[in-house]
């Protein structure tokens, strides 16, 4: 099948960018679209031009670390499919494909179509975790925990961190990814002692970064290759607003003989 | 040489406990002094990380990834074990302990492995307690499924994303020593060398890979964790930034390499498509639970499968290994799928694959049950083939998957050289010749939470260290060359992509030492191998400059260690004169054409060091001796 690429080529974060055409003739549509670049790249590379920067890495849709958003869809026109797992069979011979990296202040471009997602591990920084040391731990099935709660919590527990919420919202909100942490490690009972500090904290650090304010326009969900749905964001709505009655400020630990 | 494996005294179930006793403790106070580099972030990586942070140790880690949660860790699918015995039917740390050993065919070092599995409970634990949301019963206790060719259920999963959600968790409890201030991560930043100072570990040079800048990083003691070289037969389940470089600039500086020709082949791979592929996609073992595996009992035979009857179908696992059938170990599993389609019997396009059918135990179990155990395998594999499972049988075959060689490391997981720790897939020690299923990832963490954190301070403790800075003559030596050779890629200006010769590479790897070896095709990759780094050093056209994002340098990097360490593999291919695990030499099979080892003359740890470009590297030899299991042959008949 023939593709025609239009892909944006920019040398660095400070450099202006712009849209290059490119032709693949003979694309296969058992390729995965990254195997299509890859075959662009080889032959750009064969003739001299620098080949075309994009992040990869497991190719198998759960390192998250791929993601171009394709004729204005971020990850592609296919649901529930990260860019690596997008095959051309998903294209028809002829389509013209307009291929952009993730646009947001809060991630900045590297070069074409690679950017800057590390805001998101400074949220995870600010609280993403349950505050336990190694070796501490009671047994495993001491805390039993239903089923049910353990299954929603690994919904949550399913996000990638590809970051292509952001890149959908018209707004540049992080909201989903910052709520689908806070679900996971707030619905389990693990979660609880920290529950609406976490969520103060990330929520803090999630606005410090740059993103913008959720407006329900619900893009995010859509755009989402791990179906994580919008629901988590009003949970973490009412532990952010928890947390606001919770703060207190600490004591000092030392003291005794 | 002579390798000092440190394996303390006593029987092995009290070593571990022994020897944690006598090991030396750093003071509290003096923890803070100290700083370890930790390169990778995977399993092992990222829970030593986040453990050494704890214990107050200053850190520095390192991904070549932007983010250190995108550890290629993140793929395994299938879970991990542990002896909990939660399932009542027979399990035991003795129990995991055994089926470890046999597993991997009696080529691991036995304390190690007790070590493991007495471990493996407290990692589940650890993990629980840090939010990975294991899968679980109706009544709320954590469920378990049997896995990979053993008898009892100690596998403990996160769906079909156990590796993402233990990594998750060891990722969010480094995130927090980052935040405490005491683990500092650099992502996108790749070690390119090792410094050594009085002949002990002291520092890496990395490049920055946005900007090109190389640095170099002192500390007090060297944590390699950077995974393992499958890529070097270009095509893999590994992810696609999978390499050999930390580990192999390691030996080049005299770091020794053990048992680099144990390489696993997973059986259940979705078969090549074309020209292009660039990597394979693991369907999860799991599937041989139900699904039964078959060829043609007629070569080529074109007929799709629907209109094969079941009379001239050759379940061949079944046949020829009755009481295991589809359950047999994966390098059972992966020369039988070879053998059929080498006798012509393959299917699909290339006639490279065999049919995993689901057809029985639709039947049996109908479809809606087929479909909540593995409704997501069945959609990624027709989102990669567009066939539908449900209605005609998958098309598998084994791929490059698991590298149970590595840097060799005593009983501290520390390398021959002071200072230098290796830990997880990046070390050779505990999966002997085979791994076993769901056991990878019970290692990382073991090495990372529970072993190295201990270890690291007896080291820490009895060493007189002084201090090392960035400018070091030593440092300042080993950053030249390191700049040197980024030059001189960038200089070639040849015709070739990296790319190209990574598959060329790979080819060899892949014809003539992947599921099975012999000296003749071992011999021819030995000669082949060098010509075609011959030609990469004359021939590479790498695009860009250094001081910028470029990717096509780093491939290079990666690429010409491969050259260099794939000969290594196949040279420590060629001495094994004996079949083990993952290592089926032609020469060393029984009449009915199973595996058969050599205790009398193999029954050692091969560790090879570099003695300098163009010479041979040396054979040096750990012996393996067994105190609690006696060596069999394994039989899965
Ligand atoms: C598809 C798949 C499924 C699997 N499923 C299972 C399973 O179900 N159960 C199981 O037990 N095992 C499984 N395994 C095996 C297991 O996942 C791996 O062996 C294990 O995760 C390796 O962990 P690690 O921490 O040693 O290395 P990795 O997770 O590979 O991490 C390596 C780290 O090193 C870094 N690194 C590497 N080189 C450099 C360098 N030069 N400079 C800087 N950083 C560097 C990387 O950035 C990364 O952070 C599976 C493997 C695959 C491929
Ligand atoms: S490359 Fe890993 S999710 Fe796409």
């Amino acid at each position: 099948m023939r593709i025609t690429l239009h892909i944006w080529r920019q040398k660095g974060p400070h450099d202006a960018g712009r849209l290059v055409t490119y032709e693949v003739p003979d694309a296969s549509p058992e390729m995965s679209f990254l195997e299509m670049l890859d075959v662009l790249n080889e032959r750009l590379t064969a003739k001299g031009e620098e080949p075309v920067a994009f992040d990869h890495d497991c190719r198998e849709g759960i390192c998250g670390t791929c993601g171009v958003v394709i004729n204005g869809i971020p990850h592609g026109p296919r649901a529930a499919t990260t860019t690596c797992q997008l095959h051309m069979r998903s294209f028809r011979d002829g389509d013209h494909l307009t291929c952009e990296p993730w646009r947001a202040r809060a991630f900045p471009v590297i070069r074409d179509l690679a950017v800057d997602r590390s805001a998101f591990d400074r949220i995870v920084e600010a609280g993403g975790f349950i505050g336990v040391n190694t070796g501490s731990a009671p047994d495993g099935n001491s805390i039993p925990i239903p089923k049910k709660t353990a299954d929603l919590s690994m919904d949550a527990a399913a996000c990638i961190g590809c970051g292509a919420c952001v890149a959908a919202c018209p707004n540049a909100s992080a909201m989903l990814f910052v709520a689908a942490k806070i679900s996971h490690l707030g619905l389990l009972p693990q979660g609880q002692p920290e529950r609406f500090d976490r969520a103060a904290k990330m929520v803090a650090r999630m606005d410090g970064e740059g993103f913008g304010n959720c407006t329900n326009t619900r893009e995010c969900e859509a755009a989402c290759p791990k179906e994580i749905g919008v629901e988590f964001i009003a949970r973490m709505n009412r532990d952010f607003l928890r947390a606001g009655v919770a703060d207190r400020p600490e004591k000092a630990t030392a003291g005794g003989a | 040489m002579e390798l000092k494996s440190n394996v303390p005294e006593g029987p092995v179930e009290k070593k571990w406990e022994k020897h944690r006793f006598d090991l030396k403790l750093v003071n509290p106070a003096n923890k803070r002094k100290y700083t370890i580099l930790v390169v990778g972030t995977g399993l092992a990586g990222a829970s030593a990380a986040a453990s050494f942070g704890e214990l107050g140790y200053n850190v520095k880690a390192f991904c070549f990834q932007d983010s250190p949660r995108r550890a290629h860790s993140i793929a395994a699918q299938g879970g991990i074990n542990a002896a909990k015995n939660y399932c009542n039917d027979g399990d035991s740390v003795h129990r995991l302990f055994y089926d470890t050993v046999k597993g991997g065919d009696y080529r691991a070092r036995e304390a190690n492995v007790h070590r493991l599995a007495e471990i493996s409970v407290s990692i589940i634990d650890q993990c629980v307690a840090q939010g990975v949301p294991f899968a679980r019963e109706y009544g709320g206790l954590l469920a378990n499924r049997s896995f990979g060719g053993t008898q009892v259920s100690r596998t403990f999963y996160a769906r079909g994303q156990t590796g993402q959600q233990l990594l998750l968790g060891a990722y969010q409890a480094m995130e927090r020593q980052i935040g405490t201030g005491m683990v500092k991560v650099f992502p996108r930043t790749e070690m390119l060398d090792l410094v050594l100072v009085n002949g002990a570990a002291r520092g890496i040079v990395t490049r920055n890979l946005v900007t090109g800048k190389i640095e170099t990083h002192t500390g007090d003691a060297v944590v390699l964790a950077t995974g393992g070289y499958a890529n070097v037969f270009y095509l893999s389940t590994n992810a696609k930034g999978c390499n050999v470089m930390a580990i192999w600039r390691a030996y080049r500086r005299g770091a020794l390499m053990a048992n680099p020709c144990y390489t696993q082949i997973h059986p259940t791979c979705i078969p090549v498509s074309g020209e292009y592929q660039s990597k394979l996609t693991l369907m999860s073992e799991s599937l041989r639970n139900d699904g039964r595996i078959w060829v043609p009992m007629k070569k080529d035979d074109a007929r799709p499968a629907s209109q094969i009857p079941e009379s001239e179908r050759d379940y061949y696992l079944e046949r020829r290994y009755p009481s295991f059938g589809n359950l047999v170990p994966r390098d059972v599993a992966s020369r039988a799928a070879k053998a059929a389609c080498d006798e012509g019997r393959g299917v699909g396009p290339g006639k490279l694959g065999v049919y995993l059918d689901f057809a029985d135990a639709i039947r049996r179990l109908g479809e809606k049950t087929i479909a909540d155990k593995y409704g997501n395998l069945f959609e990624m594999y027709e989102r990669i083939t567009d066939e539908n499972p449900y209605k005609v049988p998958m098309r598998i075959f084994p791929a490059s998957h698991y590298a149970m060689g590595g840097l060799w490391v005593d009983y501290n997981l520390m390398s021959n050289i002071p200072g230098l720790y290796v830990l997880g897939e990046a070390n050779f020690s505990d999966h002997g010749a085979n791994r076993l299923g769901a056991s990878a990832l019970m290692q990382g963490l073991a090495d990372g939470y529970f072993i190295v954190p201990y270890t690291i301070g007896d080291y820490l403790a009895k060493s007189k260290l002084e201090k090392v800075g960035a400018d070091h003559p030593e440092a300042k030596k080993v950053e030249a060359e390191a700049n040197e050779r980024l030059k001189k890629l960038l200089a070639i200006k040849g015709k070739r992509t990296p790319d190209s010769f990574h598959k060329d590479l790979g080819k060899l790897m892949w014809d003539n030492c992947g599921m099975a070896r012999n000296a003749k095709g071992l011999e021819t990759n030995l000669q082949r191998i060098p010509e075609l780094r011959e030609e990469f050093w004359k021939n590479v056209t790498v695009l860009g400059a250094g001081e910028e994002f470029n990717q096509s340098l780093e491939k290079a990097g990666r690429v010409a260690d491969f050259l260099e360490f794939g000969e290594l593999l196949c040279l420590d291919a060629h001495h094994r004169r004996e079949s083990c695990g993952g290592h089926f030499r032609e020469e060393s099979q029984t009449p009915e054409g199973e595996a058969l080892r050599d205790d009398q003359n193999f029954c050692y740890v091969a560790a090879w060091g570099f003695k300098g470009d163009g010479q041979k590297p040396e054979l040096n030899r750990e012996p393996l001796t067994f105190e609690s299991v006696h060596l069999t042959q394994r039989s899965y008949k």
